[in-house]
């Protein structure tokens, strides 16, 4: 018989039938159902293992602070593992598996744990698993990852789709209960711009689990109706299936929107969730409670569960957990359960009520002062013991329990910015304390007002205030019974009696852990693992915390609280990411040259978030290093080409604008004449160098800056503190150009004559009008407004020249084509490379953040003639001492040996370690120029020791080389090619 | 965190770079006798205050203002922004 537990009522379409299957049998159940609900309607009460011991677990409740009823959903890519049974919304063709066991669930070899209980108590891993300490790693680790833990990962990209949005509301409302409900309905009536999410699919809160009355109607019937008028606001948004899951500064909450978890599949470019950022001016937490359980000796049996979950699925889902039913409760709420249950044709087997005085009934027996002590049935309740008043036992044949031990209100919220709940003594539970998240109030039994009619009191009140309102609605009668609670937290006596249940965390392991003197409650949570699983101990952190209480003889308030942190329930990795996955993840820059050199068949690589041609392969060459060493040699021997456009361009106007770089550079450039270009050296206030580059004067109050493409961001953040911070009254302006301008390197002896067929004839590039250094401002190919600059980085006779970045495709093919005749090529990056190292340009392996100007050579170009950044603090007695490193060459005494970078330098004779060290290498390339692999290294005294002997060594790669040092000038030490 | 930038109102903080204290600001001279140990403070010595701190935060992806914040460190409150040049001028800083 399909669906036996289902009885009539509730909120789902019968006209609909939905098939889906659990653990690979078919079931069916209709829309508006749980996978929870359509489960216990079907009769299945066993769901999965516990995490350490294996045990049988069912639901324990009929929400998302579920800690049990745990599955993987879906199947292949789209599996997703400890996937809460409660808040799965069903739909056709659902599929879902249980985890943590083997081979099937109803028998599972590893239960065999729960007999060997007694080695895996509170902290079990630090006294079991200590030593010997290699047997971790083989051994207990692989053995307990098989043996504890949920759900299993599909070991596949996530093949969903994940989007990110901001919202922005006058008053952001969390829970769509009778108080979200009624504060919407107040805001929301007034004009005010109002969000309400709740993480349900239906709105109505507890209002869908009850039977009483709302004004005139069904307090669900109340819900649609509220649901309908808010819907029809245009200044409201309802959102349904959003979890708010933290808030964070300012009126900033973070939301999940779960767009298409229920659907059976998600058509193309739907996202499956959202993650919303909402930015309000007020929040109101109507986020309810949850029910606590009671503990006792084996509570953990499938069918037991929270007396407020199996009314819920008997009201709002039409739905029994088992034909015959008993109640355990130590407040009127639980009576509540029972009668709601009789009337719906549930057998009540009894109402266990742990009070001398609790109220009796017509229609079920109520056992008063009485307790449930122990529990039996295999793979599911079939028995309670209760012990009686007077010391007698009585069986109970049930095939569910409902537990009620009290209501926590669901402060979690309002804890995420430092604020700390207040125990309340009448409600025996904690409300939200006076230091909430600015702008946020909190309503209904989230507050501690358990009513219904006090819930929708308190969220118009509350939405009044926020929104200075000055009238309350009128609000509809409903229940308004005073709660008290008096606590109970568990039955003394019992041997096995589960507090957190995803975590397999007992009475006794909390008390245990106390003995063993962990005193504050966060020692607790962390030796026990208590509240510290996906469900942050919803359902178990007050319980763990009360027994603590207990055992150090003092009161809960004394004994602390615990700190609720964010997200409120688990949110996938993948709505962290949204579409920042994959080649998403930066954007990626293109150099005006790309399409270019992509049909060249370039090879790029990433230069932060540039793409660069670090090669341009030809037909016959096999190894990168055949293409690279020919650029070297085809730019050397006559010219090349290169796209420098990613180097930051800076321009600097003003009247100040000479002085300000002054201040920035180390060395000076007051003097430096209009049409001249300077290398310049930055560095830090501490000394260290910054950032090498050059300025170009174009004009008295004129300079464009070059900066490395690495550094193009903070140097300009940079300059632009040293101007607004430092010097605020400098009549200086600065911009970036990096992406106006395209520029490219054309260097090698025919450089100048390539480039005088493009230089329009009026602008004369000879070496005597265009020297060395120079740089202006030029037309090519007819009138086409340009920069030129005679820098060399390559060592040979160059320049750079800029163009306006929409002409930079056009400029780089017209400079192959004219070209030709000189057998022009084009370089890339690791061409580039190779002919720095030749010269002994430092990059950012040398400006690695340690090394000063000193230390690179340059330390005469740091001007203490003028107050520069960073020139005080590079004078510091240990950046200045004798034997700091300094820049060297460094070739093998066999050119084909190997040289690398990050080896350390090593006198030849003396032990290799640490204490010997006498430097290391920076970096290195095969130097066609040379035949002969080369480096460049920072070395002690470095400066003085050139032709010396030493040993390159890489003790992890077992590299031991014989180096020579030399002068970090390869090619053209004397600089005659760059002035040719 | 939402910085209310003294031209623009307010702005998410994932537009802004930050810098860190605003005593940045107050760099000594370099031309004078103790600078050596002027700069060493400088650089080096911060206050780390459990309560209300001056920062400097930089608006990157907007108007590339600088601003001094002043935010409680306990809190994240933000009770006073100011265009960092402003500041800076009042301070007595110049050319």
């Amino acid at each position: 018989m399909t669906q036996a537990n289902r009885l009539s009522g509730g909120q789902i379409d019968r006209d609909t039938t939905l098939n889906f299957q659990f653990d690979g049998r078919s079931y069916t159940a209709h829309p508006g159902d749980t996978l929870a609900s359509a489960l216990l309607a079907n009769n299945v009460r066993l769901i999965g293992r516990s995490f350490k011991y294996h045990r049988p677990r069912g639901l324990l409740t009929a929400g998302s602070e579920e800690p049990n009823g745990m599955v993987e959903l879906r199947s292949g890519a789209h599996k997703e593992p400890n996937t809460r049974a409660t808040t799965v919304e069903m739909f056709d063709g659902l599929t879902a598996n249980s985890q943590n066991r083997w081979p099937s669930l109803r028998f599972d070899t590893l239960a065999v744990n729960d007999l060997f209980s007694n080695f895996l108590s509170a902290g079990f891993y630090y006294k079991t698993f200590m030593w010997p300490a290699a047997f971790w790693e083989k051994l207990y680790e692989p053995i307990i990852r098989r043996a504890a833990g949920l759900g299993s990962l599909s070991m596949q990209a996530d093949p969903d789709e994940y989007d990110k949005g901001f919202r922005h509301c006058d008053l952001l409302i969390i829970g769509a209960g009778p108080a979200g409900l009624m504060a919407a309905l107040t805001a929301g009536r007034a004009g005010a711009d109002v969000i309400l999410a709740d993480e349900d699919f239906t709105l109505g809160g507890r209002l869908n689990s009850e039977t009483f009355s709302v004004g005139e109607q069904s307090a669900s019937d109340w819900a649609t109706q509220a649901v309908a008028e808010l819907s029809a606001m245009p200044n409201v948004r309802l959102m349904q299936r959003t979890t708010v899951i933290g808030a964070f500064d300012h009126g900033i909450y973070g939301a999940v929107e779960r767009t298409g978890d229920h659907l059976p599949s998600l058509p193309a470019g739907k996202p499956r969730q959202i993650l919303w950022r909402i930015y309000c001016q007020k929040a109101l937490l109507c986020a309810g409670a949850t029910e606590r359980p009671i503990a006792f000796e084996n509570n953990d049996r499938p069918g037991i569960m929270t007396a407020s979950a199996l009314r819920t699925y008997a009201n709002r889902f039409a739905v029994t957990a088992a034909p015959r039913v008993a109640i355990f409760t130590n407040n009127d709420d639980g009576h509540r359960t029972a009668s709601d249950l009789h009337a719906k044709g549930v057998k009540i087997a009894a109402v266990v009520d742990v009070r001398e005085d609790a109220p009796l009934s017509y229609d079920y027996e109520v056992l008063k002062g009485a307790q449930v002590v122990n529990t039996k049935g295999r793979l599911g309740l079939s028995f309670v013991e209760v012990a009686l008043p007077d010391g007698s036992t009585r069986t109970l044949d049930c095939g569910a329990l409902g537990v009620s031990g009290g209501w926590n209100p669901s402060v979690h919220l309002t804890c995420h910015q430092r604020g700390r709940p207040v125990w309340d003594e009448n409600l025996a539970a904690f409300v939200p304390g006076e230091n909430l998240p600015v702008g946020m109030s909190v309503a209904g039994a989230a507050n501690g007002v358990m009513s219904t009619h006090g819930a929708l009191r308190s969220g118009a009140q509350a939405a009044a205030t926020a929104l200075n309102l000055a009238t309350l609605p009128d609000l509809p009668e409903a229940e308004d019974a005073p709660l008290a609670q008096t606590p109970f937290w568990y039955v003394q006596g019992c041997k096995r009696a589960w507090v957190d249940q995803q975590n397999d965390v007992t009475v006794k392991d909390v008390k245990l852990s106390y003995q063993e003197g962990f005193r504050s409650v966060e020692h607790l949570k962390r030796y026990t693992t208590l509240g510290m699983a996906t469900d942050q101990g919803k359902t178990s952190n007050i319980t763990g915390l009360a027994i603590m209480a207990e055992v150090a003889g003092k009161s809960i308030p004394e004994t602390g609280t615990t700190i609720f942190r964010p997200p409120y329930t688990p949110v996938p990795i993948g709505a962290f990411a949204g579409r920042m996955i994959g080649k998403e993840f930066h954007p990626t820059r293109l150099t005006p040259s790309h399409h270019w050199a992509k049909e060249r068949g370039a090879v790029f690589v990433e230069a932060g978030n540039w793409l660069r041609a670090q090669w341009f392969p030809q037909a016959d060459e096999t190894h990168w290093r055949e293409s690279v060493d020919r650029e070297v040699r085809q730019t050397r021997a006559s010219v090349g080409v290169c796209d420098c456009t990613t180097l930051g361009k800076i321009d600097v106007q003003g009247t100040d604008a000479a002085e300000f770089l002054n201040r920035v550079y180390a060395n000076g450039f007051a003097k430096l004449a209009v049409g001249k270009t300077r290398y310049g050296l930055m560095l830090r206030e501490d000394g260290m160098v910054m950032d090498d580059g050059t300025a170009a004067r174009l004009a008295e109050d004129h300079f464009v800056v070059t900066t490395t493409t690495a550094n193009a961001v903070s140097v300009y953040r940079h300059m632009e503190f040293v101007r607004q911070c430092l010097f605020p009254d400098m009549d200086v302006q600065l911009i970036s150009t990096t992406d106006g301008w395209a520029q490219y390197a054309v260097a090698g002896p025919n450089s100048r004559k390539l480039l005088q067929k493009i230089v329009d004839p009026e602008f004369d590039i000879s070496n005597e009008a265009f020297p060395f250094m120079a740089c202006g401002k030029i037309t090519v190919c007819g009138g086409l407004r340009a920069r030129l600059f005679r820098i060399s980085f390559s060592g040979e006779l160059a320049f750079e020249i800029a163009v306006p970045a929409r002409y930079g495709d056009a400029l780089m093919r017209r400079l192959m084509a004219e070209g030709e005749e000189f057998d022009v090529t084009p370089y890339g990056t690791e061409a580039l490379s190779v002919m720095r190292i030749e010269k002994g340009h430092p990059v950012g392996n040398e400006l690695n953040g340690t090394t000063t100007a000193l230390n690179l050579g340059m330390g005469k170009m740091v001007s203490r003639k003028k107050d520069s950044i960073g020139s005080v603090l590079s004078e510091r007695e240990a950046l200045t001492a004798p034997d700091i490193l300094k820049l060297v060459g460094l070739k093998p005494i066999t050119p084909e040996d190997k040289v690398t970078a990050g080896g350390h330098l090593m006198n030849v004779e003396g032990p290799i370690d640490a204490a010997h060290d006498q430097g290391y290498v920076t970096s290195v390339a095969y130097s066609p120029s040379l035949n002969s692999n080369i480096g460049l290294g920072l070395l002690k005294r470095g400066d003085e020791r050139l032709g010396e002997k030493m040993r390159l060594v890489s003790p992890l790669t077992d590299l031991t080389v014989e180096v020579e040092i030399v002068s970090a000038h390869f090619v053209d030490p004397e600089g005659e090619r760059l002035r040719a | 965190m939402i910085i209310n930038h003294p031209l623009l109102g307010p702005r998410d903080a994932s537009e802004f770079t930050y810098l860190g204290d605003a005593s940045l600001i107050d760099r000594p001279d370099g031309m004078a006798e103790n600078a050596a140990d002027a700069f060493y403070d400088y650089a080096y010595l911060r206050d780390n205050p459990a309560g209300e701190h001056q920062e400097l935060w930089y608006h990157e992806a907007g108007d590339r203002s600088w601003l001094v914040v002043t935010r409680n460190t306990l809190t994240h409150e933000i009770s006073k922004v100011e265009l960092a040049r402003d500041v800076a001028r009042a301070r007595g800083r110049s050319k």
